[in-house]
């Protein structure tokens, strides 16, 4: 890890109106870093997904991020052009349904190979060759490359999903409950590999998940919201073993155990 | 004059036409940029070139000679009922001479012959927006348009090699106008394709139920997209125009009988009549001759 972070928010806070999505969010995000944000439905974690990843407009607040140029930029301030390029090469966004985040009618190939075009690759046979590389990385068997991912099983989505997102090699990336709807042994398989590909590439990501063990695994750090506050913020381990607040050990102590 | 009722010149009110003039205006200003217009109905249905009839009727003066085409051929039923429309409501000549009209509206072909300057060619466009059918939104293909965010028309190209192992589409093949839009050029065969770039001749593009004009000004660079290692190809006939003989048109089949008798022909009728009236003749049409 790099001693300067990639990304630093300060004051962020989103109101629908005047009710409130998230408030008064502050942290900083280090190269190759995973960060957990938990909390119950409603309790504005993907309202501040969504503000971090500039699909929404914040109330108030900024968040800095380190551009490959290593330049400041606060992500707000961004030109749309500049910021749409932003997300489609530097950024991954990984939803929770894959069909929000694949195109469903282009085989696997083209959804793989799509972020590559748009940044200018015209060679067929080189686009492909990435693609095949990718879906490899991702188990997805080969011989489905023209497959559309229609016919693809849930877990399979994801996996392309991922791919899809992480072909031009980018430093953040956000995942809004990457395992949700996928059954225990899907979401093993599927949690092993995010935690391979993270390490393996250095990426840093911002996962929302109602899960303790996605957050266990994945993350390095977590946040804990409730009614739009974050309540509590530490290391992964820290929180889950020794929770300070009580809705925290509410939390924790409400896993299900076998 | 007839009392009872009076249509303006060219059927559309003075206002109408100088609504689309602007328009056009704006639209040959930005070559291959899709300029939203109130269109008008007309009296024809949606499909049968209210659009490319509207362009018509806002640039054609008393001087002008129509020609109008559909699939290259003179005689069909969209092609007749146009010219018999303009004929009567604007009372202006009409040939079936690509080389004596001053306006050629059409409907899925560019003429063999040549375009000179000072012609005009006015395309009926029935979808104008080539990323359409990969992206449903509106608001997002103008953004797409706004910020050159061409990427996914690439992403249809892919599609097509990967299911067919090379570019399968044959007509509304997408073009890059003077390196800034991409553009649909209304559903010609891509054999025409290479005869929109740097045209002496003025190209309009109306659609009338999508409300857009479009237009490609002479000269301007109009290049079709592809990949590196999969270059635009334009469609090749094995065999000469049955009737004419000319090689290097764009054929069209016929069915003969129901044995499987077939013959290809030039889609562009007067380019045909021309060729043969100066003596070129094709397999058949010298058994014609004979007979």
């Amino acid at each position: 890890m790099s001693d300067e972070p990639l990304l630093r928010v300060s004051n962020l806070t989103k109101y629908y109106g005047s009710r409130l999505g998230c408030a008064d969010v502050n942290f900083e995000l280090y190269p190759g870093e995973v960060l957990a944000i938990v909390g119950e439905s409603g309790s504005g974690k993907t309202t501040l997904l969504n503000t971090l990843s500039a699909n929404l407009e914040p109330t108030s607040g900024e968040a800095l991020y380190r551009m490959r140029d290593e330049s400041w930029r606060n992500i707000y301030e961004l030109s749309e052009a500049e910021r749409r390029f932003l997300t489609r090469t530097d950024w991954g966004f990984v939803h929770q349904n894959p069909a929000d985040g694949l195109r469903m009618t282009v085989s696997a190939g083209a959804n793989v190979g799509e972020r590559l075009m748009a940044v200018g690759d015209r060679h067929y046979g080189k686009i492909r060759d990435t693609a095949l590389d990718w879906l490899g990385r991702v188990e997805v068997a080969a011989d489905r490359i023209d497959d559309q991912p229609r016919s693809f099983s849930g877990g399979m989505r994801q996996r392309l999903q991922i791919a899809r997102n992480l072909v031009t090699g980018p430093r953040l990336v956000f995942m809004d409950e990457p395992t949700g709807g996928l059954d225990v042994s899907v979401q093993a398989r599927l949690l092993d590999l995010l935690r391979q590909l993270v390490g393996e590439l250095g990426l840093s990501a911002i996962v929302v998940t109602h899960d303790l063990a996605v957050a266990r695994l994945l993350s390095h750090r977590m946040m804990v919201m409730k009614g739009g506050h974050v309540i509590e913020a530490g290391l992964t381990d820290r929180v889950l073993d020794d929770p300070r607040e009580p809705y925290t050990q509410l939390l924790v102590s409400s896993i299900l155990q076998v | 004059m007839n009392a009872v009722a009076n249509y303006n010149f060219a059927y559309l009110d003075e206002q109408t036409k100088r609504m689309i003039r602007r328009a056009i205006l704006k639209a040959v200003a930005i070559p291959g940029y899709q300029v939203p217009f109130s269109s008008r109905e007309m009296p024809m249905p949606y499909g049968w070139g209210t659009g490319g009839v509207q362009v018509t009727a806002s640039i054609i003066g008393p001087d002008d000679v129509l020609k109008v085409i559909d699939q290259g051929a003179d005689d069909t039923t969209n092609a007749v009922s146009i010219r018999a429309f303009f004929a009567k409501v604007a009372q202006v000549q009409t040939t079936t001479h690509t080389a004596e009209a001053s306006i050629i509206q059409t409907r899925h072909r560019i003429p063999e012959r040549k375009l000179e300057a000072g012609q005009i060619l006015v395309y009926q466009v029935p979808i104008p927006e080539p990323l359409r059918f990969l992206e449903p939104r509106e608001t997002e293909t103008r953004k797409m348009h706004a910020l050159e965010e061409y990427g996914l028309m690439h992403v249809k190209l892919y599609e097509d090699i990967a299911r067919h192992g090379r570019i399968a589409t044959t007509y509304a093949y997408p073009v890059k106008v003077e390196g800034r839009y991409v553009m649909d050029p209304s559903p010609t065969p891509k054999f025409d394709n290479p005869k929109m770039h740097r045209s002496e001749a003025l190209q309009l593009f109306g659609a009338g139920r999508e409300h857009r004009i479009y237009a490609v000004p002479p000269h301007t660079d109009v290049v079709s997209l592809d990949f590196e290692d999969h270059p635009f190809t334009i469609q090749h006939f094995e065999q000469p125009c049955a009737l004419c003989g000319a090689e290097q048109v764009y054929l069209d089949e016929v069915i003969l009988d129901d044995r499987g008798g077939h013959m290809y022909v030039c889609s562009d009728t007067d380019h045909c009549e021309e060729r043969r009236e100066a003596g070129h003749v094709g397999v058949l049409g010298m058994k014609e001759a004979a007979e």
